[in-house]
């Protein structure tokens, strides 16, 4: 292994030595990759309320409306953060059953699930979730409807500004509408391994 | 043998294949246009600058590598390289072994494709099971992916449901959802079970380390939700030198690659998981791979190490249209993998240089690429060593008899008038075998010889 890194470093020094120049690194304004046509000067939570509806979110802004939407669909089983439930707790009836932790040997068992978003992303519609802040990755994914609660002041305009605020948290997931797939014959089916709805709760 | 490889594979393709190839990726190809121009005033120089940056880094690719290298471990990535493909497979066995793990899951990773990791492994007794499910489709059939972002783009769903059926996944049924409700019922178990994850990587940033990955499905994320441990197989190209190109880049690959704003899931991995969070790796590797990349590197065609996969060229490319990706047989198809997989052949160049020349070189590869690529360029190089080095060649006249005429001013008039018999002749009759090749799938126009000369003598400025 010792021995194919420095094979490899010292070709890699070969290929490039006869070279008379490097290519330079261009710099560029942030502006360069701002989907400026999208955002306009409109507010982050209009843009992002438009966004995700292209990509077929859901944006609800109070818990009633979960809970309504949670039993017209008949998801009456799930999981929720324990930070968040706590104050969920009252808004929901003793039809629901929901637990705080998840049990990975019963992952068909969780109809839906709620953790927290650190963010989104306004001109793209996107929920921003890191690994400190989602209870767990397996609870964000697996059910078929996933909520996250997200602080409206947490919106980024661009991908740019989203990525500035990356941090140092090891795992961030960038999630824009649910899991889908074209592959049979370019057909959209969404709900392909992970939820076949994501909803943005924003409070 | 008087016609090329990719015009045999091309001429067996089933008339409703060829349709379905033809308008899918056309469709592709608008959307991803309207989505471009709708979104930026310029999309054209997004394009541009990704291909400086691009270029950038593999120019300089001697300082990014241990800088990344350096970035990961601080991180607690373990980095391993490899030089080949066999190495890389090694490497991948290693960690294997000393977990005692033998099951895998794989999110899309065209490199375990080049470097065949899955045979390699199932001699070895571990299963290595496909997540996309397209990739997973091709896997149960034994089949090859024909697009680079579309593995079965050649599929019908009618193929699938009975390969669905045969594989015990449930009785004939032929519609799309039910199809991807069955791979979503049997796969979670699969994720479930498994004991490693492997990747690859669409960026690596140099400043952060961060591991980029973007799918649609999200399997890459259940496979690091899932297993403990994960392994990432990268070629060395694929490093940018700041997070804020991770911007740009993103931006283009999802808009080329499908018309997409952004891919669903888009993944910022730059170590183990958070010590809070109770899923997902504990271990993560890393594995630089070469397979050929530091001679494609040495070559004249080193723009190529730009791609970032994102099947637009395919998309736009009328030999692609017509052909299909079976017929370059190879991981890359395309005009991408017109240039590359002629150059990762290596020693087997003559076996793939049929490809260089598929082209018409239109440049509509060219003007889509989010990077920017010379293909066109790229294979007029690599049709230039495949004549020095004498790789064998067919369906290309002689071109001695044009030359001379060409040279000389007064036999090119008098070809040109006397040309007007070749309108006359029987063509397909000559005992030319390139000829007979040539006309046998195109039409010869009539012959015009002359007539641009008498215009341009007799136009009255
Ligand atoms: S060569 Fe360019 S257009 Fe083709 S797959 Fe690579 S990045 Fe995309």
């Amino acid at each position: 292994m010792t021995a194919d890194r420095e094979q490899i470093l010292s070709r890699v020094r070969a290929a490039l030595a006869p070279l008379p120049v490097r290519a330079a690194l261009p710099d560029y304004d942030a502006e360069l990759t701002v989907a400026r046509k999208l955002l306009g000067d409109r507010d982050l939570l209009t843009v992002f309320a438009e966004r995700i509806k292209l990509v077929n979110g859901l944006l609800l802004t109070d818990v009633a409306a979960l809970v309504g939407h949670l039993r017209a669909g008949g998801w009456m089983r799930g999981y929720c953060d324990p930070l968040l439930w706590p104050q969920l707790a009252t808004h929901f009836g003793p039809e629901f059953t929901v637990e705080t932790v998840f049990d990975r040997t019963r992952v068909d068992h969780f109809a839906f699930s709620i953790t927290r978003a650190v963010g989104a992303i306004a001109e793209t519609g996107t929920i921003i979730l890191n690994d400190r802040t989602t209870a767990s990755r397996l609870g964000a994914l697996t059910p078929w409807v996933h909520v996250t609660v997200l602080d409206r002041a947490a919106i980024y305009p661009d991908l740019g500004h989203a990525i500035a605020a990356l941090g140092d948290d090891p795992n961030v997931i960038w999630v824009t509408g649910p899991s889908k797939t074209a592959d049979v014959e370019g057909i959209l089916i969404e709900g392909v391994h992970g939820p076949g709805q994501q909803i943005a709760l924003v409070v | 043998m008087v016609t090329e490889k990719i015009d045999q594979f091309a001429a067996t393709l089933p008339a409703e294949k060829r349709r379905s190839v033809y308008e899918s990726t056309k469709a592709t190809h608008e959307k991803r246009t309207k989505v471009l121009f709708d979104h930026f005033p310029d999309p054209n120089r997004l394009r541009l600058i990704a291909g400086e940056i691009k270029q950038h880094v593999i120019e300089n690719l001697d300082t990014y590598l241990p800088a990344v290298e350096a970035k990961l471990q601080s991180h607690g990535v373990i980095v391993h390289w490899a030089a080949t493909a066999e190495a890389a497979n090694e490497a991948v066995l290693g960690i294997m072994r000393a977990r005692g793990a033998t099951k895998m899951v794989k999110a899309k990773t065209m490199v375990s494709e080049e470097i065949e990791l899955e045979p390699f492994l199932k001699k070895h007794g571990i299963e290595a099971l496909e997540t996309d499910l397209g990739e997973f489709i091709v896997q149960i059939d034994h089949d090859h992916p024909s697009h680079i972002v579309r593995p079965i783009i050649h599929k019908s769903r009618r193929e699938i449901a009975t390969s669905f059926e045969r594989e015990g996944l449930g009785a004939y049924n032929d519609d799309p959802g039910t199809i991807t409700r069955r791979a979503r019922e049997f796969l979670r178990q699969k994720y479930l079970q498994a004991d490693v994850g492997l990747t690859g990587a669409n960026f690596v940033s140099a400043e952060s380390g961060r591991i980029v990955l973007v799918t649609n499905e999200g399997n890459s994320r259940f496979c690091l939700a899932a297993t403990k441990c994960h392994i990432a197989l990268v070629g060395i190209e694929k490093i940018l030198p700041r997070d804020r190109d991770l911007a740009l880049l993103l931006n283009l690959l999802a808009r080329s690659a499908t018309a997409q704003q952004l891919t669903v899931y888009t993944e910022f991995i730059s170590g183990p998981k958070a010590a809070s969070q109770p899923d997902g790796p504990e271990e993560m590797h890393v594995i630089f791979v070469d397979n050929g990349r530091t001679d494609v590197l040495a070559s004249e065609c080193r723009d190529i190490l730009r791609c970032i996969r994102c099947g637009a060229c395919l998309n736009v490319c009328p030999i692609y249209r017509q052909a299909s990706g079976h017929a370059y047989r190879s991981v890359y198809p395309g005009p991408v993998g017109a240039v590359l997989s002629p150059l990762l052949a290596g020693e087997k160049f003559p076996d793939k240089v049929d490809l260089v020349k598929a082209s018409s070189l239109c440049g509509a590869c060219n003007e889509v690429c989010p990077v920017n690529i010379p293909i066109p360029d790229l294979l007029l190089r690599l049709r230039d060593k495949a004549k020095r080095e004498g790789a064998p060649s067919c369906g290309t006249p002689p071109m001695g008899a044009w030359a001379l005429l060409a040279s000389q001013p007064t036999a090119w008039k008098a070809a040109l008038f006397g040309g007007k018999v070749m309108n006359y002749l029987p063509l397909n009759l000559l005992p030319i075998p390139a000829a007979q090749a040539w006309l046998k799938t195109r039409t010869l126009p009539a012959w015009r010889g002359g007539e641009f000369r008498r215009w341009l003598k007799n136009r009255t400025r």
